[in-house]
């Protein structure tokens, strides 16, 4: 009798097993086929030529030869090459200018949207407006608009009494600028909308407690606000170094990297280099190089953040 | 919100000789304040929108103007007459009904194929378990830190080799499969407890049924934002068209418009017609799902 129970308790736990080998089998087939049909695109058209794009930065390849292996030659060439320095100069030049005050403009309109106003849906609207508009339309506008003899922003600072204002666009000093400030203009509302999210997730009873303490607004925003903030900070800063470094649209149709080299950047560089005139290799290589500043400076940040988590 | 409001604050809390006679002195006081504030916070934010709206109240206003009129000084914000026979001409100058045509394909298909695939696989990364999910879901998430123009060189040589270079499916095929769409699905089916798809289980419903008749229908908001979203990052896409599409016939109206600038760039008032024609599109959409895009972006934000 006892046997009996054995066996059959042996069967069922064999039974039970074959079952849940069977359901995780099914289990992976189930995960797969749902995963695959999107997999299938993104491994062919993304996987696939990042990984390339490793490949062929150590070849020679270009639209007129078949690749050779020439080791670390596109990289030598690299450091050598004047225009990959403009390029990389101008690229920092513009993260320098667009990451603090596309963060500093966000997080501004967010605090001041985030009190319970009647109308702040419409308000919203606004700010996030520019960012869904299309490109072209707000590039020529912005080009318009700094028109340095007519243009109704240099008409203003004339308003203000400034003798000289700057010939912005067709300047080689301040055509930089100029993309700074049509560029945040345009991404502002697409962070602002990450920090209205990031701020309702802040308790309200640490305002409460600061105030009776008598903390100022000043003291408040410094105190609760930022530090409550900062995992969306870190994602905010994380996104505008990346969207930084790869500046293409904007710069190519307000510009077009001109005057001179003087807002070149480095996606037009790979442009040039790889579409254009079909060096793969060589554009390949610079195409690295961009992928791996932005991983150094991800990293640099992923620390920062995990030590000031400490 | 201003300094003083928070003193008066302290006074309330502050054990007073005689309460009641001053806290209501103290409350009607801070209550004019409050209101003071309100008001200095709602003209600040009102300015601020203004002057962000700025840019296109010019683009409106110069594209009923003529040339000449465009850049007058000082700007006149109103028009003399409305030349809306810019509006007119342009579909006969560009062959602009072609690219709003091109622009309405590319967004539409892509579209589609990005939200059908992208939440058809978040639900096999948020719901079903098995072996290799989360590294497969890494890859994905590793793909949206790299810039795409790191990859885009091997991408035009792929497209080269498979004869695809200046076709549409060119870019359906590069853009409908991105990480972006899987990833943001997924943060949403995370948020959808367990517990339903278990019920639906109980009930005989297969994995597909349970993503179909359970999990879809709960994330249409979030299906809308990624919808909205990448319509218009398609519509408005420069890059990708610019580097593809080299046939005028193929041409989206991002790539019209810059050419018709390159070509006519003394016509002011006519190019910025075309750039009015080509926000309008977005403005309504975006004045129709405006809540979903919002929420889009938010979700993207979550951990």
């Amino acid at each position: 009798m006892t046997t009996g129970t054995v066996s059959s308790a042996h069967r069922a736990d064999a039974a039970a097993s074959v079952a849940a080998r069977r359901r995780k089998r099914r289990g992976v087939l189930v995960g797969w086929s749902f995963v695959l049909p999107n997999f299938l695109g993104f491994a062919a058209f993304t996987l696939v030529p990042l990984l390339g794009a490793l490949l062929v930065s150590f070849t020679d390849w270009n639209s007129y030869s078949p690749p050779n292996w020439v080791g670390l030659a596109n990289f030598r060439r690299l450091w050598q090459d004047d225009n990959f320095h403009t390029a990389l100069a101008n690229t920092c030049w513009y993260a320098a200018g667009h990451i603090p005050l596309t963060l500093a403009a966000s997080l501004g309109l967010a605090v001041l949207l985030n009190q319970k106003l009647r109308g702040a849906g419409i308000l919203r609207t606004a700010f996030f407006f520019p960012y869904v508009t299309s490109l072209v339309a707000v590039a020529v506008v912005w080009n318009m608009l700094f028109s340095p003899d007519v243009g109704p922003i240099n008409q203003l600072l004339h308003g203000f009494g400034v003798a000289n204002p700057p010939r912005w666009t067709s300047s080689t000093d301040w055509a930089m600028p100029a993309l700074v400030i049509a560029s945040v203009w345009r991404d502002m509302g697409y962070y602002m909308v990450l920090y209205l999210a990031g701020l309702q997730a802040v308790p309200a009873e640490l305002y409460e407690a600061a105030r009776v303490d008598g903390a100022g607004p000043w003291q408040r925003f410094w105190h609760i606000t930022v530090p409550a903030l900062r995992p969306t900070t870190f994602f905010v800063v994380v996104m505008l170094t990346i969207s930084s470094f790869k500046v293409f649209d904007l710069v190519q149709i307000m510009t077009e990297g001109g005057p001179g080299r003087s807002t070149l950047v480095l996606s037009q560089l790979i442009f040039r280099e790889g579409i254009t005139r079909g060096r793969f290799g060589y554009a390949s290589a610079i195409s690295l190089a961009l992928f791996l500043i932005c991983m150094v400076i991800t990293a640099i940040q992923f620390q920062a953040q995990r030590r000031s988590e400490r | 919100m201003n300094p003083t409001l928070l003193q008066e604050d302290r006074a309330v809390h502050r054990p007073l000789p005689q309460p009641d006679t001053i806290s209501t002195r103290a409350r009607r006081n801070r209550a004019a304040r409050h209101a003071a504030g309100r008001v200095l916070l709602y003209l600040a934010l009102v300015t601020l929108a203004a002057a962000i709206l700025l840019p296109f109240v010019w683009m409106l206003s110069a594209s009923l103007k003529t040339d000449q009129d465009v850049f007058s000084v000082p700007v006149r914000w109103i028009p003399d007459g409305f030349h809306w026979n810019n509006f007119t001409d342009i579909w006969s100058q560009i062959p602009l009904l072609t690219y709003v045509g091109n622009s309405l394909f590319l967004s539409v298909v892509i579209t589609l194929l990005q939200v059908l695939t992208g939440s058809f696989a978040a639900y096999g990364f948020a719901k079903v378990k098995f072996p290799g999910r989360d590294a497969l879901f890494l890859g994905y998430i590793a793909t949206i830190a790299v810039p795409w123009q790191a990859y885009m060189v091997p991408q035009y040589i792929l497209m080269q080799k498979l004869g695809l270079v200046d076709t549409r499916t060119s870019l359906v095929l590069l853009q409908a499969f991105g990480a972006f769409g899987v990833f943001l699905m997924r943060q949403y089916y995370l948020t959808i407890p367990d517990e339903l798809g278990e019920a639906a289980r109980l009930d005989g419903l297969t994995e597909y049924g349970i993503w179909a008749r359970v999990v879809l229908p709960l994330s249409k908001p979030a299906l809308a934002g990624l919808a909205l979203l990448t319509f218009v990052n398609t519509w408005n896409d420069y890059m990708g068209p610019f580097i593809y599409l080299t046939s005028n016939d193929l041409w989206t109206i991002q790539i019209g418009l810059k050419s018709f600038v390159g070509m006519y760039d003394a016509q002011y008032a006519m190019i910025m017609a075309g750039s009015v024609i080509s926000v309008v599109p977005i403005l309504v959409i975006f004045l129709l799902g405006q809540r979903y895009f919002v929420r889009g972006v938010a979700t993207s934000g979550m951990k």
